[in-house]
Protein backbone atom coordinates (compact mmCIF):
# COMPACT_ATOMS: atom_id res chain seq x y z
CA UNK A 1 0.00 0.00 0.00
CA UNK A 2 1.79 3.58 -1.40
CA UNK A 3 0.76 6.35 0.54
CA UNK A 4 3.55 8.14 -1.33
CA UNK A 5 0.50 10.42 -2.64
CA UNK A 6 -0.31 11.24 0.54
CA UNK A 7 3.15 13.04 1.34
CA UNK A 8 2.05 16.74 1.94
CA UNK A 9 -0.21 19.65 3.32
CA UNK A 10 -3.95 19.65 3.08
CA UNK A 11 -4.05 20.93 -0.44
CA UNK A 12 -2.48 17.49 -1.95
CA UNK A 13 -4.15 14.86 0.76
CA UNK A 14 -7.92 16.98 -0.96
CA UNK A 15 -6.47 16.96 -4.43
CA UNK A 16 -5.26 13.39 -4.26
CA UNK A 17 -8.45 11.87 -2.46
CA UNK A 18 -11.45 14.00 -4.14
CA UNK A 19 -10.10 15.37 -7.50
CA UNK A 20 -7.92 12.36 -8.88
CA UNK A 21 -9.27 9.14 -6.70
CA UNK A 22 -12.33 10.23 -6.31
CA UNK A 23 -12.24 8.09 -3.09
CA UNK A 24 -14.94 10.87 -1.17
CA UNK A 25 -16.91 13.91 -2.37
CA UNK A 26 -16.44 17.27 -0.97
CA UNK A 27 -18.68 17.31 1.22
CA UNK A 28 -17.64 13.79 2.34
CA UNK A 29 -13.96 14.91 2.33
CA UNK A 30 -15.05 17.73 4.56
CA UNK A 31 -16.93 15.35 7.16
CA UNK A 32 -13.91 13.04 7.60
CA UNK A 33 -11.62 15.91 7.49
CA UNK A 34 -14.06 17.48 10.35
CA UNK A 35 -14.07 13.78 12.42
CA UNK A 36 -10.12 13.83 12.47
CA UNK A 37 -10.16 16.86 14.05
CA UNK A 38 -12.99 16.41 16.38
CA UNK A 39 -10.71 13.65 17.58
CA UNK A 40 -8.15 16.59 17.79
CA UNK A 41 -4.43 16.72 16.59
CA UNK A 42 -3.17 16.78 13.13
CA UNK A 43 -5.92 16.51 10.37
CA UNK A 44 -3.52 14.74 8.10
CA UNK A 45 -1.84 12.09 10.15
CA UNK A 46 -5.58 11.44 11.88
CA UNK A 47 -6.72 11.06 8.31
CA UNK A 48 -4.05 8.72 7.77
CA UNK A 49 -4.37 6.48 10.29
CA UNK A 50 -8.42 6.04 9.71
CA UNK A 51 -7.69 5.72 6.19
CA UNK A 52 -4.83 3.46 6.55
CA UNK A 53 -7.00 1.41 9.44
CA UNK A 54 -10.49 0.94 6.78
CA UNK A 55 -8.02 -0.76 4.17
CA UNK A 56 -5.64 -2.94 6.52
CA UNK A 57 -6.98 -2.74 10.12
CA UNK A 58 -4.60 -2.20 12.94
CA UNK A 59 -1.81 -2.43 10.85
CA UNK A 60 -3.16 -0.39 8.29
CA UNK A 61 -3.10 2.69 10.35
CA UNK A 62 0.39 2.42 11.74
CA UNK A 63 1.88 1.81 8.51
CA UNK A 64 -0.33 4.72 7.41
CA UNK A 65 1.08 6.65 9.83
CA UNK A 66 4.71 5.59 9.96
CA UNK A 67 4.74 6.10 5.95
CA UNK A 68 3.17 9.34 6.48
CA UNK A 69 5.58 11.27 9.53
CA UNK A 70 8.85 8.63 9.41
CA UNK A 71 10.51 9.99 6.21
CA UNK A 72 9.18 13.74 6.01
CA UNK A 73 10.62 13.77 9.61
CA UNK A 74 14.42 12.91 9.12
CA UNK A 75 14.03 15.21 6.05
CA UNK A 76 12.22 18.14 8.08
CA UNK A 77 15.14 17.81 10.38
CA UNK A 78 17.91 18.08 8.13
CA UNK A 79 16.31 20.91 6.96
CA UNK A 80 16.01 23.27 10.22
CA UNK A 81 19.41 22.14 11.11
CA UNK A 82 20.60 23.88 7.92
CA UNK A 83 18.50 26.86 8.47
CA UNK A 84 19.92 27.24 12.15
CA UNK A 85 23.24 27.25 10.44
CA UNK A 86 22.46 29.81 7.78
CA UNK A 87 18.99 31.38 8.65
CA UNK A 88 20.52 34.50 7.96
CA UNK A 89 22.35 34.50 4.73
CA UNK A 90 20.03 36.83 2.79
CA UNK A 91 19.82 35.19 -0.11
CA UNK A 92 17.78 32.18 1.53
CA UNK A 93 15.90 34.63 3.68
CA UNK A 94 14.74 36.33 0.61
CA UNK A 95 13.83 32.91 -0.80
CA UNK A 96 11.51 31.90 2.31
CA UNK A 97 9.77 35.33 2.40
CA UNK A 98 8.27 34.39 -1.21
CA UNK A 99 7.72 30.68 -0.12
CA UNK A 100 5.82 31.96 2.95
CA UNK A 101 3.82 34.06 0.21
CA UNK A 102 2.93 30.84 -1.56
CA UNK A 103 2.52 29.04 1.58
CA UNK A 104 -0.11 31.87 2.93
CA UNK A 105 -2.08 31.86 -0.56
CA UNK A 106 -2.53 27.89 -0.71
CA UNK A 107 -3.81 28.36 2.97
CA UNK A 108 -6.55 30.68 1.36
CA UNK A 109 -7.14 28.63 -1.40
CA UNK A 110 -8.04 25.61 0.51
CA UNK A 111 -9.33 27.54 3.21
CA UNK A 112 -12.10 28.94 0.20
CA UNK A 113 -12.37 25.29 -1.53
CA UNK A 114 -13.56 24.22 1.98
CA UNK A 115 -15.75 26.92 2.15
CA UNK A 116 -17.50 26.03 -0.56
CA UNK A 117 -20.04 23.49 0.18
CA UNK A 118 -21.64 26.03 2.63
CA UNK A 119 -21.54 28.48 0.65
CA UNK A 120 -23.46 26.75 -1.98
CA UNK A 121 -25.87 26.13 0.38
CA UNK A 122 -26.22 28.76 1.79
CA UNK A 123 -25.64 27.77 5.26
CA UNK A 124 -25.62 31.38 7.44
CA UNK A 125 -25.22 29.46 10.52
CA UNK A 126 -22.67 27.94 9.61
CA UNK A 127 -20.57 30.86 8.34
CA UNK A 128 -21.14 33.25 11.07
CA UNK A 129 -19.70 30.70 13.50
CA UNK A 130 -16.71 30.44 11.33
CA UNK A 131 -16.36 33.94 11.03
CA UNK A 132 -16.36 34.44 14.48
CA UNK A 133 -14.03 31.98 15.24
CA UNK A 134 -11.72 33.82 12.39
CA UNK A 135 -11.98 36.98 14.06
CA UNK A 136 -11.26 35.53 18.16
CA UNK A 137 -8.86 33.79 16.89
CA UNK A 138 -7.16 35.54 14.62
CA UNK A 139 -7.03 39.20 14.79
CA UNK A 140 -8.34 38.89 18.77
CA UNK A 141 -5.56 36.47 19.19
CA UNK A 142 -7.71 34.37 21.74
CA UNK A 143 -5.70 31.13 23.37
CA UNK A 144 -7.01 28.55 21.23
CA UNK A 145 -8.89 26.56 24.31
CA UNK A 146 -10.95 29.29 25.60
CA UNK A 147 -12.54 29.73 22.16
CA UNK A 148 -12.82 26.39 21.36
CA UNK A 149 -14.77 25.35 24.79
CA UNK A 150 -17.10 28.23 23.49
CA UNK A 151 -17.65 27.66 20.32
CA UNK A 152 -18.09 23.76 20.07
CA UNK A 153 -21.27 23.71 22.50
CA UNK A 154 -22.53 26.56 20.22
CA UNK A 155 -21.78 25.37 16.74
CA UNK A 156 -23.30 21.41 18.03
CA UNK A 157 -26.74 23.56 19.22
CA UNK A 158 -27.13 25.12 16.32
CA UNK A 159 -26.32 22.20 13.81
CA UNK A 160 -28.75 20.57 15.67
CA UNK A 161 -31.37 23.04 15.78
CA UNK A 162 -30.78 23.39 12.34
CA UNK A 163 -31.36 20.00 11.50
CA UNK A 164 -34.47 19.34 13.30
CA UNK A 165 -35.85 22.55 11.48
CA UNK A 166 -35.08 21.13 7.89
CA UNK A 167 -36.14 17.37 8.86
CA UNK B 1 5.53 24.19 33.11
CA UNK B 2 8.32 25.60 35.34
CA UNK B 3 10.28 27.82 32.97
CA UNK B 4 13.70 26.85 34.28
CA UNK B 5 12.65 23.09 34.06
CA UNK B 6 13.63 20.71 30.85
CA UNK B 7 12.50 22.31 27.33
CA UNK B 8 12.04 18.81 26.05
CA UNK B 9 9.26 18.36 29.04
CA UNK B 10 8.06 22.05 28.26
CA UNK B 11 7.26 21.02 24.66
CA UNK B 12 5.80 17.83 25.06
CA UNK B 13 3.21 19.24 27.82
CA UNK B 14 2.63 22.33 24.92
CA UNK B 15 2.15 19.96 22.28
CA UNK B 16 0.46 17.33 23.89
CA UNK B 17 -1.98 20.33 25.23
CA UNK B 18 -2.41 21.74 22.32
CA UNK B 19 -2.98 18.00 20.11
CA UNK B 20 -6.03 17.94 22.20
CA UNK B 21 -7.61 21.44 20.89
CA UNK B 22 -6.03 21.71 17.84
CA UNK B 23 -9.59 21.28 15.82
CA UNK B 24 -8.93 21.61 12.59
CA UNK B 25 -5.05 19.95 12.99
CA UNK B 26 -1.70 21.26 12.38
CA UNK B 27 -2.77 24.18 10.35
CA UNK B 28 -6.06 25.12 12.27
CA UNK B 29 -3.52 25.32 15.56
CA UNK B 30 -1.04 27.42 14.29
CA UNK B 31 -2.42 30.31 15.90
CA UNK B 32 -2.06 29.08 19.27
CA UNK B 33 2.02 27.45 18.31
CA UNK B 34 2.25 31.16 17.31
CA UNK B 35 0.93 32.71 20.88
CA UNK B 36 3.07 30.04 23.22
CA UNK B 37 6.12 29.99 20.73
CA UNK B 38 6.50 33.59 19.93
CA UNK B 39 4.28 35.73 22.88
CA UNK B 40 4.46 33.92 26.17
CA UNK B 41 7.36 31.62 25.83
CA UNK B 42 9.85 33.28 23.18
CA UNK B 43 11.22 30.45 22.05
CA UNK B 44 11.47 32.24 18.58
CA UNK B 45 10.83 35.36 16.57
CA UNK B 46 7.98 36.48 14.50
CA UNK B 47 10.42 36.02 11.45
CA UNK B 48 11.96 32.87 12.86
CA UNK B 49 7.79 31.60 13.15
CA UNK B 50 7.03 32.56 9.69
CA UNK B 51 10.45 31.21 8.32
CA UNK B 52 9.60 27.91 10.14
CA UNK B 53 6.07 27.39 8.32
CA UNK B 54 7.29 27.63 5.00
CA UNK B 55 10.30 25.39 5.36
CA UNK B 56 7.24 22.77 7.23
CA UNK B 57 5.23 23.47 4.00
CA UNK B 58 8.05 23.23 1.40
CA UNK B 59 9.09 20.30 2.54
CA UNK B 60 7.52 16.61 1.94
CA UNK B 61 5.13 15.63 4.62
CA UNK B 62 2.11 16.63 6.33
CA UNK B 63 2.02 20.46 8.06
CA UNK B 64 2.20 19.20 11.06
CA UNK B 65 5.74 18.75 11.04
CA UNK B 66 6.11 22.43 11.95
CA UNK B 67 5.77 21.38 15.16
CA UNK B 68 8.85 19.52 14.40
CA UNK B 69 10.87 22.07 13.38
CA UNK B 70 10.02 24.16 16.60
CA UNK B 71 10.80 21.25 18.49
CA UNK B 72 13.94 21.15 16.83
CA UNK B 73 15.11 25.33 17.11
CA UNK B 74 13.97 24.35 21.07
CA UNK B 75 15.97 21.66 21.83
CA UNK B 76 17.63 19.88 19.03
CA UNK B 77 17.07 16.35 17.78
CA UNK B 78 15.57 15.50 21.52
CA UNK B 79 12.73 18.37 20.90
CA UNK B 80 12.10 17.58 17.43
CA UNK B 81 10.92 13.90 17.97
CA UNK B 82 9.29 15.00 21.57
CA UNK B 83 7.04 17.18 20.04
CA UNK B 84 6.45 15.75 16.90
CA UNK B 85 4.99 12.16 19.07
CA UNK B 86 3.38 14.69 21.82
CA UNK B 87 1.26 15.83 18.84
CA UNK B 88 0.25 12.65 16.96
CA UNK B 89 0.32 9.90 19.34
CA UNK B 90 -2.27 10.48 21.81
CA UNK B 91 -4.64 11.83 18.68
CA UNK B 92 -3.99 9.18 16.04
CA UNK B 93 -4.63 6.59 18.33
CA UNK B 94 -8.19 8.88 19.77
CA UNK B 95 -8.93 8.69 15.88
CA UNK B 96 -8.52 5.12 15.68
CA UNK B 97 -10.71 4.40 18.44
CA UNK B 98 -13.19 6.99 17.50
CA UNK B 99 -13.53 5.77 14.11
CA UNK B 100 -14.35 2.65 14.41
CA UNK B 101 -17.03 3.75 17.11
CA UNK B 102 -18.45 5.71 14.57
CA UNK B 103 -18.80 2.88 11.76
CA UNK B 104 -20.66 1.24 14.39
CA UNK B 105 -23.01 3.54 15.22
CA UNK B 106 -23.76 4.81 11.69
CA UNK B 107 -27.02 4.99 12.67
CA UNK B 108 -27.38 7.48 15.32
CA UNK B 109 -27.59 11.22 13.99
CA UNK B 110 -25.28 12.65 16.53
CA UNK B 111 -21.60 11.73 15.25
CA UNK B 112 -23.11 13.65 11.92
CA UNK B 113 -24.18 16.20 13.61
CA UNK B 114 -20.81 17.02 15.49
CA UNK B 115 -19.01 16.27 12.50
CA UNK B 116 -21.02 18.99 10.66
CA UNK B 117 -20.88 21.45 13.23
CA UNK B 118 -17.05 21.00 13.53
CA UNK B 119 -16.69 22.14 9.66
CA UNK B 120 -17.18 25.46 9.99
CA UNK B 121 -14.73 25.96 13.02
CA UNK B 122 -12.19 24.09 11.64
CA UNK B 123 -12.46 26.44 8.37
CA UNK B 124 -12.64 29.93 10.86
CA UNK B 125 -9.47 28.41 12.81
CA UNK B 126 -7.32 27.94 9.72
CA UNK B 127 -8.00 31.47 8.20
CA UNK B 128 -6.90 32.40 11.07
CA UNK B 129 -3.38 30.46 10.56
CA UNK B 130 -3.36 32.15 6.92
CA UNK B 131 -3.74 35.97 8.38
CA UNK B 132 -1.25 34.92 11.68
CA UNK B 133 1.77 33.69 9.19
CA UNK B 134 1.25 36.74 6.93
CA UNK B 135 1.37 39.05 9.66
CA UNK B 136 4.28 37.34 11.49
CA UNK B 137 6.49 37.27 7.92
CA UNK B 138 7.84 40.98 6.73
CA UNK B 139 5.10 42.34 4.96
CA UNK B 140 5.36 44.74 1.65
CA UNK B 141 2.94 45.27 -0.64
CA UNK B 142 4.58 43.09 -2.66
CA UNK B 143 4.44 40.42 -0.54
CA UNK B 144 0.21 40.55 -0.29
CA UNK B 145 0.56 40.79 -3.93
CA UNK B 146 2.27 37.52 -4.17
CA UNK B 147 -0.09 36.26 -1.38
CA UNK B 148 -3.29 36.77 -3.40
CA UNK B 149 -1.65 35.89 -6.85
CA UNK B 150 -0.73 32.50 -5.20
CA UNK B 151 -4.50 32.13 -3.66
CA UNK B 152 -5.93 32.86 -6.84
CA UNK B 153 -3.76 30.25 -8.76
CA UNK B 154 -4.11 27.47 -6.45
CA UNK B 155 -8.01 27.81 -6.25
CA UNK B 156 -8.80 27.94 -9.93
CA UNK B 157 -6.47 25.99 -11.34
CA UNK B 158 -5.23 22.43 -10.35
CA UNK B 159 -1.14 23.66 -10.60
CA UNK B 160 0.76 21.42 -8.26
CA UNK B 161 1.01 22.98 -4.79
CA UNK B 162 4.56 22.65 -4.89
CA UNK B 163 4.81 24.95 -8.11
CA UNK B 164 3.21 27.57 -6.31
CA UNK B 165 5.54 27.50 -3.47
CA UNK B 166 8.32 27.50 -5.61
CA UNK B 167 7.62 29.80 -8.24
CA UNK B 168 7.73 32.00 -4.58
CA UNK B 169 10.97 31.17 -3.53
CA UNK B 170 11.96 31.91 -7.11
CA UNK B 171 10.47 35.42 -6.98
CA UNK B 172 11.72 36.04 -3.33
CA UNK B 173 15.19 34.88 -4.21
CA UNK B 174 15.09 37.28 -7.45
CA UNK B 175 14.36 40.30 -4.94
CA UNK B 176 10.79 40.86 -6.43
CA UNK B 177 9.17 39.75 -3.08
Amino acid sequence: MSLAGFGGVLAFARRGIVEEHRWMTADEFNETYALCHFLPGPNVVNLSVVFGSRFRGVIGGIAAFAGLVGPPMVIVTIVGALYMRYGEVDALRRILAGVTCGAVGLLIAAVFRMMLPLLRRRDIAALAIMMLVFIAIGIARLPLQVVLLAAIPVSIAVTYIMRRGTA
Amino acid sequence: MTPNGNPVWSLVLTFGLMSLFAVGGANAAIPEMHRIAVDVRHWMTDREFADIYAISQLSPGPNVLIVTLIGYSVAGITGALAATLAMCVPTAAFAYFVSRWLMQSRRSQWPAIIQASLVPLSIGLMAASALVVAQAADRTWAAVLATIAAAILAATTRLNPLWILLIGGCLGFAGVI
